[in-house]
């Protein structure tokens, strides 16, 4: 046993019998599987609860007098239970189911578009992953606002001066995700939150990136929506939540017509369903719902403490055998960081990196991240990307290293 | 001259030859190394080949009744899928570039080998060779 492993008492050995996935062998070799920031993987706590939906209680929920109906309504409202004491949200019905963060955010956006007018301003930080920033421009378009980005220092931290000057009485709205998911800086979000509240500005959370590795408790921030996918926290893809202040959720007109976000239609006037249904519409992923309770149930049986504790230790560990490489360039130093390393090696390309690794059974995400302002600013196509979860190992990131060095040596 | 048919017989011959894709991707790497460079005035955006995570620029010009490429990547296992593609399509008629097969590609076994943005990159470049041996066939009826 490693000494990080006693340092903290984490039983990994126990942990990685937990994903039976990790048994994999990728070209000959035992999987090492480092693209934890991109999906993580399943416990098979959570594949029961997958298997057992579908093989027990799979159902339409909400609606139908039959049992099975009942029982999958009630293991879905349970979830729903979970996510909500996990996030530490006031009420269950603040936590609404979504397709993942990407819907979240633009269930938001949507919204606003009834709340804005010309002239007020959004402000986004320049970490965003490029993807997210669509809905906010296509709000802009939609509705005369501004959008303003929040630039970034050389280590990967935002310039929280530069926010305190541009936030003012016209911005309506602030976004930014809590982790940065090219980087993983993490952002000091409850300063910013205070500091646009106090502004009169509503704060949208993309916590992809920080929920595998950071408990966040909504109240304690007092942010007003935080959105997370369960695919990044040990759950199935195509399933997130929403959380949002009651009155803010009241406030906002619902996204999507259909089933489960009415009360009552007629040709003349529909009354839409109190929440969280009204932001429900249609039958959801309901499997989904129930294994994202499960996951993060599973999460919270490690701890998010160890966890933190132990990726730490981890990514300290792969950072400085990563430094000792020559031409070693890591992106990304900001002092509040989770277990992401974005690096190049001078002269070769991130691609080249990556597809050598695969070839030694190692997964690394390579290209720009989604974040192509970030690699803008570096003045960069890419880097390689390895993202640490709490079931991998000292062990496995000798490897990685071992793969670094070889593939160095072959591009060279 | 042997004709595309033969280089791609060569082409597969040689990857049969090594043992593992460890050893293949060494192989590609050197071929990347050794590509004939593109003229620096052509790496421009309209030379780029679309669909490619990687840049991959390549130009091609008749010289005589043959269609010659030249080509550049900024990623180096890319320029050695490169090489492959002009070894086997480069200094032949555009016609004969036309009708050639690609199934050596298969042969070898290199898509399934290749990311699925690699593979499709592959694809990219063989229709993209192609259809410069399309433009430059009409010139020359």
């Amino acid at each position: 046993m490693s000494l990080a492993t006693e340092h903290i008492a984490f039983n990994i050995e126990k942990i990685r019998k937990d994903f039976p996935i990790l048994k994999r062998e990728i070209n000959g070799y035992p999987l090492v599987y480092l693209d934890n920031a991109a999906t993580s993987q399943t416990p098979q706590q959570v594949i029961d609860v997958i298997v057992d939906y579908y093989s027990n209680y799979n159902a339409n929920i909400h609606r139908g007098v039959h049992s099975l109906s009942q029982e999958a309504t009630e293991k879905y409202e349970q979830a729903r239970i979970s996510l909500q004491k996990h996030f530490n949200a006031k009420k269950p019905y603040e936590i609404i189911f979504t397709s993942g963060t990407t819907h979240g955010i633009n269930l938001i956006a949507s919204g606003f578009a009834s709340i804005l007018k010309e002239g007020d301003e959004i402000l986004v930080s320049a970490l965003e992953h490029h993807s997210n920033i669509v809905p906010w421009q296509m709000l802009c378009e939609k509705t005369g606002a501004v959008l303003k980005v929040i630039p970034m220092n050389e280590d990967g931290s935002l310039i929280y001066s530069a926010f305190e000057e541009m936030i003012s009485e016209k911005t309506k709205i602030v976004f930014l995700n809590h982790v940065s998911n090219a980087l993983g800086t993490i952002n000091p979000i409850k300063d910013i939150i205070e500091k646009a509240h106090s502004h009169g500005a509503a704060v949208l959370i993309d916590g992809a990136q920080a929920a595998p590795h950071i408990k966040a408790d909504v109240q304690a921030l007092d942010v007003d929506f935080y959105v997370v996918s369960a695919h990044k926290m040990c759950g199935p893809t195509g399933v997130g939540i929403l959380y949002g202040k009651e009155e803010w959720l009241k406030k906002l007109p619902p996204y999507q017509g259909g089933g489960e976000m009415i009360a009552s239609v007629s040709f003349e006037k529909t009354t839409y369903a109190d929440l969280p249904h009204k932001f429900e519409a249609g039958t959801p992923n309901i499997c989904g719902g129930i294994a994202f309770g499960a996951a993060v149930d599973y999460m919270n049986s490690i701890g998010f403490e160890k966890i933190a504790a132990y990726e730490q230790e981890l990514l300290e560990y792969a950072t400085a055998k990563l430094l000792e490489i020559e031409g070693m360039k890591i992106y990304g130093n900001s002092k509040e960081k989770t277990a992401v390393i974005s690096f190049n090696i001078a002269g070769l390309h991130p691609y080249d990196i990556g597809t050598l690794l695969d070839k030694m059974g190692i997964a690394v995400r390579t290209g720009h991240h989604c974040a192509q302002p970030i690699m803008d600013f570096y003045k960069i196509p890419g880097t390689v990307r390895a993202s640490f979860s709490f079931y991998n190992t000292r062990e496995e990131i000798d490897r990685f290293i071992e793969g670094v060095k070889k593939a160095k040596m072959m591009l060279s | 001259m042997s004709n595309i048919k033969e280089i791609q017989q060569e082409i597969v011959d040689e990857f049969a030859m090594f043992e593992d894709w460890m050893q293949r991707y060494e192989y590609m790497i050197e071929l990347g190394k050794n590509l004939p460079l593109i003229d620096e005035k052509y790496k421009i955006d309209e030379n780029l080949i679309k669909g490619c995570q990687s840049k991959v620029w390549v130009h091609a010009e008749l010289k005589g009744d043959k269609l010659v490429f030249t080509a550049d990547s900024d990623a180096i296992i890319t320029k050695g899928i490169v090489a492959i593609l002009i070894r086997a399509f480069s200094n032949q008629h555009p016609a004969d570039i036309i009708e050639a097969d690609t199934k050596f590609i298969d042969d070898i076994g290199l898509k399934e080998h290749l990311s699925p943005t690699r593979a499709n990159g592959l694809v990219s470049m063989i229709k993209q060779l192609k259809m410069y041996a399309v433009a430059y066939q009409t010139q020359l009826n």
